[in-house]
């Protein structure tokens, strides 16, 4: 006879209720903000999906999410190689291990809004030490508070010098978990410096590789503080990511209702293009 | 396929070694007949992988020459020596399949298609992994990932030397079997010369024609393995070889024989050298039970199945005997005889009795 013991929902349940009121309330609360019209005073008209319609068929919104798949985009195609050719020049022994590895951490220990704000004032064109270079020096005409291309060039630039170090960690994790054997086997066997990297050290980078991309994916994606903190999401609308964009209609506007449903859109396509990158990448392994 | 020579082999891994104890390596002169099957026997930290990575040249020795055939090659990195290595750890390039792996090292070097596929074909059946040949290597179970690195060393049929590095290591004890047979086959066929490193007698002996025994970075003996049974020039290789190994007891010289526990005890031979500390060296194999002779109480009695070990306290010192027949008691007093001509004397370790006329 089998007799089933009921104590463990007491152990699940001060979890699941710290769950529900921090992310289960939350996400419904802004469930029914999107679907309803609400004047204050807290009376609430049913609105349906209208809200919703509105957001996607938005001019406002299609560019500041086409603003925000090429910010992630390019941080993606500059942060992965870079990382990987950082991680793959580190030392592999001895007293310069720590070192680099020290100083590769510490750009992701300072605070995200320290770190617009370091980089607002080193590229302000009059008194950061870049834009006076930059203008002053080299006499290029660099300033990121008129110019969207200069704007655009500096919060990239930014997240590069932020967030590669992640990238350069993981696949440094990586590189260091190769037995010396398959370098040995691989100068036996003939192979050149680019064969090593494509049969060897790629394919041990694989998994960290994919919780690299996964992590700056979402990451970039829901990116606020830092290009909050440097150009505000100007020039004119040039900056502004999505996160900036919804923070404007949220607070800014106080429609609370567009700016729900566009919470759940954003959630949405951030939840469906990690999936996608996910199941892409690690396809191969199940066959 | 090519004669490997070793001389004045030195290696130290210290910037500057000031003493032998700084060398991993100590003085190593050593021919490799082409063709030849060589077993590298020694405990964990002999210096057996060192020298097996000189061999390969993914270390260049700190002194002395390695030559191929007379060609110097001390110099010269490892793909271009013309040699294969398999691993302890099987390494195989796992988002490859099995036939990309097994053509590998013939592409790196530019061989034409026609002649991949026919090398490539002749491995695979060789080793018998024909119906893997598409499938991706890494979802192989390791002993087919060994045999695939083993393939990889093989599919060259220009190289001067095959090693293998304590490849069975990870291997299943009921697969190992087969892969040493294999192995065996494989060097029969392809006549090429192998080096197999190991520290696990039964595989030296097995696949060996010629075992090389080390300890501390010295040859302590190379022999073919009944050589290395029957007449041991160190007693290192005495008690390393065997299952148990060598008695080694102590005992003075005594009038052209030993003299052990105070009785006399008759030699193979001749004694020669002097001074030092002596030794007497037998195999448990030729220590009997008998009417008369040494008196000892037994200790203990381990059945290991087709015979028995019998360790007997000789005054302080342990005696083990392998007998077969009828068993002592733990405790019951007992003569032990030992057969004179397998008693040796070992004076500091080394050999030092001659052989009795022509009876070896």
């Amino acid at each position: 006879m089998k007799t089933e013991n009921q104590k463990a929902w007491f152990f699940v349940l001060p979890v699941l209720l710290l769950v529900a009121f921090n992310a289960l309330v939350p996400i419904m609360t802004v469930v029914n903000y999107s679907v309803q019209e609400t004047f204050g005073n807290n009376v609430f008209f049913w609105q349906g999906l209208d809200w919703f319609e509105q957001i996607l068929r938005s001019d406002r919104f299609q560019a500041a999410l086409g603003r925000q798949f090429l910010f992630t985009f390019l941080i993606l195609i500059i942060e992965i190689p870079l990382g990987i050719i950082i991680a793959l020049s580190m030392p592999k022994k001895g007293m310069w291990v720590p070192v680099c590895l020290v100083l590769m951490a510490l750009p992701m220990l300072i605070p995200w809004n320290v770190v617009g704000a370091m980089w607002n004032i080193f590229t302000l064109p009059k008194i950061g030490l870049l834009g006076y270079f930059m203008n002053d020096v080299l006499g290029v005409n660099y300033d990121m508070t008129q110019d969207p291309l200069a704007a655009w060039i500096t919060i990239i630039v930014m997240d590069v010098w932020h967030w590669t170090s992640l990238v350069v960690l993981l696949s440094y994790a990586g590189l260091v978990s190769i037995p010396d054997a398959y370098y040995q086997a691989a100068k036996i066997d003939g192979a050149s410096p680019w064969k090593v990297f494509r049969y060897i050290q790629l394919p041990k980078m694989k998994t960290v590789l994919t919780i690299a991309i996964l992590l700056r994916f979402m990451d970039s994606f829901n990116i606020y503080t830092e290009p909050f903190v440097l150009t505000g999401g100007g020039p004119g609308n040039s900056t502004t990511l999505l996160s900036i964009d919804l923070v404007k209609i949220a607070l800014g506007q106080f429609d609370l209702g567009p700016a729900a449903a566009m919470s759940l859109i954003y959630f949405a396509i951030t939840l469906l293009v990690s999936w996608l990158f996910y199941t892409l990448m690690t396809k191969d392994d199940a066959k | 396929m090519a004669k490997i020579t070793l001389s004045n082999l030195r290696h130290s891994y210290l910037p500057n070694p000031s003493g032998p104890v700084d060398y991993a390596l100590k003085e190593i002169d050593l021919d490799w007949q082409d063709g030849g099957a060589y077993a590298l026997l020694g405990p964990s930290g002999c210096g057996k992988s060192t020298l097996l990575n000189i061999i390969s040249g993914l270390l260049v020795p700190s002194e002395g020459r390695i030559l191929f055939d007379d060609r110097d090659v001390t110099d010269l990195p490892p793909d271009q020596r013309n040699i294969a290595q398999v691993f302890q750890f099987p390494v195989i390039y796992d988002t490859m399949t099995v036939r990309d792996n097994l053509a590998f090292p013939l592409r790196n070097r530019g061989v034409d298609q026609a002649r991949i596929a026919a090398r490539v074909a002749e491995i695979a059946a060789m080793l018998e992994v024909e119906e893997m040949l598409d499938t991706r290597a890494s979802h192989l179970s390791p002993d087919n990932k060994q045999k695939i690195s083993m393939g990889r060393g093989l599919v060259r049929d220009d190289v001067n030397v095959v090693m293998f590095d304590e490849p069975l290591t990870v291997i299943d004890p009921h697969l190992k079997w087969k892969l040493r047979s294999k192995l065996k086959e494989l060097h029969q066929r392809v006549k090429a010369t192998m080096i197999y490193v190991t520290h696990d007698q039964t595989e030296a002996l097995t696949f060996a024609d010629q075992v090389v025994v080390m300890q501390e970075g010295e040859v302590v003996q190379i022999g073919t393995p009944v050589e290395l049974f029957e007449r041991p020039q160190h007693t290192f290789v005495g008690h390393f070889i065997g299952s148990p190994g060598m008695n080694v007891l102590p005992a003075e010289e005594h009038g052209g024989g030993a003299r052990f526990q105070g009785r006399h005890v008759a030699l193979e031979g001749a004694v020669t050298g002097q001074g030092g500390t002596t030794q007497i060296g037998i195999r448990p194999e030729f220590v009997s039970l008998a009417d008369a002779g040494l008196p000892a109480r037994v200790r203990k009695v381990s059945d290991v199945g087709r015979h028995a070990v019998v360790e007997a306290m000789v005054g302080d010192t342990p005696v083990k005997a392998i007998i077969e027949g009828e068993l002592p008691e733990q405790g019951a007093e007992v003569h032990l005889a030992f057969r004179p001509s397998h008693t040796r004397l070992y004076r500091d370790g080394w050999l030092s009795t001659e052989v009795e006329g022509a009876a070896q």
